[in-house]
C-alpha cells in the first residue's frame, strides 16, 4: 500500500493529466480537442517536473524566507517548467493559428471529414478516382462509415450559416 | 491536512481533466481546461513552488484561455446554446437577406 503523502497524491494527478491528455489525442476526432488534450498533457508533464524536486519538509527556495539553514525545494525545475509553461502558451497560439488556417481551407475541423476531403484533392490533382468513390473495384471499397450524430444534428444551423 | 487538501484538489483537476473530452460545448470545454490550470497553480503552491504557481495561474490559466476563446470564435465554435436557439439568428439574416433580393 502506497503512503498518502501529499507526493504520491500529485504524482497521481499528474501521470493522470498526462494519461488523460495523451488518451484525448489519440481518441477524440475534432482537431480543437485534440488540441486542448495536447495542452492537458503538458500541464501533466510540467507537474511531473516540477515533482522531481520536491522534497516532504522542505520550504520554498527564496533566500531570507524562512528559518537559516532550512532545506530547501530543488529550484532548478521550477526554472525549467518556468519556461516550459511559456512556450507551452506559445505552442498553443501556433496550433490555433494553424488550425485557423485548416478551417478557412476546409471549412470544419472533424478529423474523418478532413481526411476524406484531402484524400479526395490528391485523387483529383492525380486524376485517379477517390479512394473511397463507388467506381473502385467490389473488393476495395470502403465500409460504410460509421455515423457522426453530433455532425448531422449540428448541420442544420452550420448550413444556415453558411448561407 | 495538506494531503487532503491536496487529495481535493486533484480529484477536481481529474474530473475537469475528463470533462474537457467528454463536454460537448467547445465554450465549456475551454472552461473546463482553465480548471485544470487554475487546480494545478494551488497544486504548484502546495509544493513549495510559488513562482511557477503565478505563472501558470497567469499564463496557463488566464493567457491561454483568452487565447483559446479568441480561436473559438475565429472557428465558429462559439455556441452558447445548445440545439434550437442557434437557428433563429442564421434564419432571421437569412430572410434579410431574401428581402433584399426581392427589392
Amino acid at each position: 500500500m502506497i503512503p498518502l503523502s501529499l507526493e504520491t497524491v500529485s504524482y497521481a494527478g499528474a501521470i493522470g493529466l498526462v494519461v488523460i491528455g495523451g488518451l484525448g489525442l489519440v481518441i477524440c476526432n475534432h482537431l480543437f480537442r485534440m488540441l486542448l488534450a495536447l495542452a492537458m498533457a503538458e500541464s501533466g508533464a510540467n507537474l511531473l517536473l516540477v515533482l522531481t524536486g520536491f522534497r516532504d519538509g522542505a520550504i520554498a527556495p527564496i533566500i531570507g524566507y524562512g528559518p537559516a539553514g532550512a532545506p530547501l525545494v530543488d529550484p532548478l525545475p521550477q526554472v525549467l517548467v518556468l519556461t516550459a509553461i511559456v512556450i507551452g502558451v506559445g505552442v498553443q497560439a501556433l496550433a490555433v493559428a494553424v488550425l485557423v488556417r485548416v478551417y478557412r481551407s476546409y471549412g470544419t475541423l472533424d478529423m474523418r471529414e478532413l481526411r476524406r476531403r484531402m484524400e479526395g484533392e490528391i485523387a483529383a490533382a492525380a486524376g485517379i478516382a477517390a479512394p473511397g468513390s463507388a467506381q473502385a473495384p467490389l473488393g476495395q471499397r470502403p465500409l460504410p462509415p460509421v455515423p457522426d450524430y453530433e455532425l448531422v444534428r449540428r448541420s442544420a444551423p452550420v448550413r444556415e450559416r453558411g448561407a | 491536512m495538506l494531503t487532503w487538501i491536496a487529495l481535493v484538489i486533484v480529484v477536481v483537476m481529474l474530473v475537469a481533466a475528463v470533462l474537457v473530452l467528454t463536454l460537448r460545448s467547445f465554450v465549456a470545454a475551454v472552461a473546463a481546461t482553465a480548471v485544470v490550470g487554475l487546480a494545478l497553480s494551488v497544486l504548484y503552491v502546495l509544493l513549495q513552488a510559488p513562482d511557477v504557481a503565478m505563472t501558470e495561474a497567469a499564463v496557463g490559466a488566464g493567457l491561454s484561455g483568452v487565447i483559446l476563446a479568441l480561436a473559438l470564435r475565429r472557428l465558429g465554435l462559439w455556441q452558447l446554446d445548445d440545439g434550437d436557439a442557434v437557428v433563429l439568428k442564421p434564419a432571421s439574416g437569412r430572410a434579410g437577406a431574401g428581402g433584399d433580393a426581392d427589392a
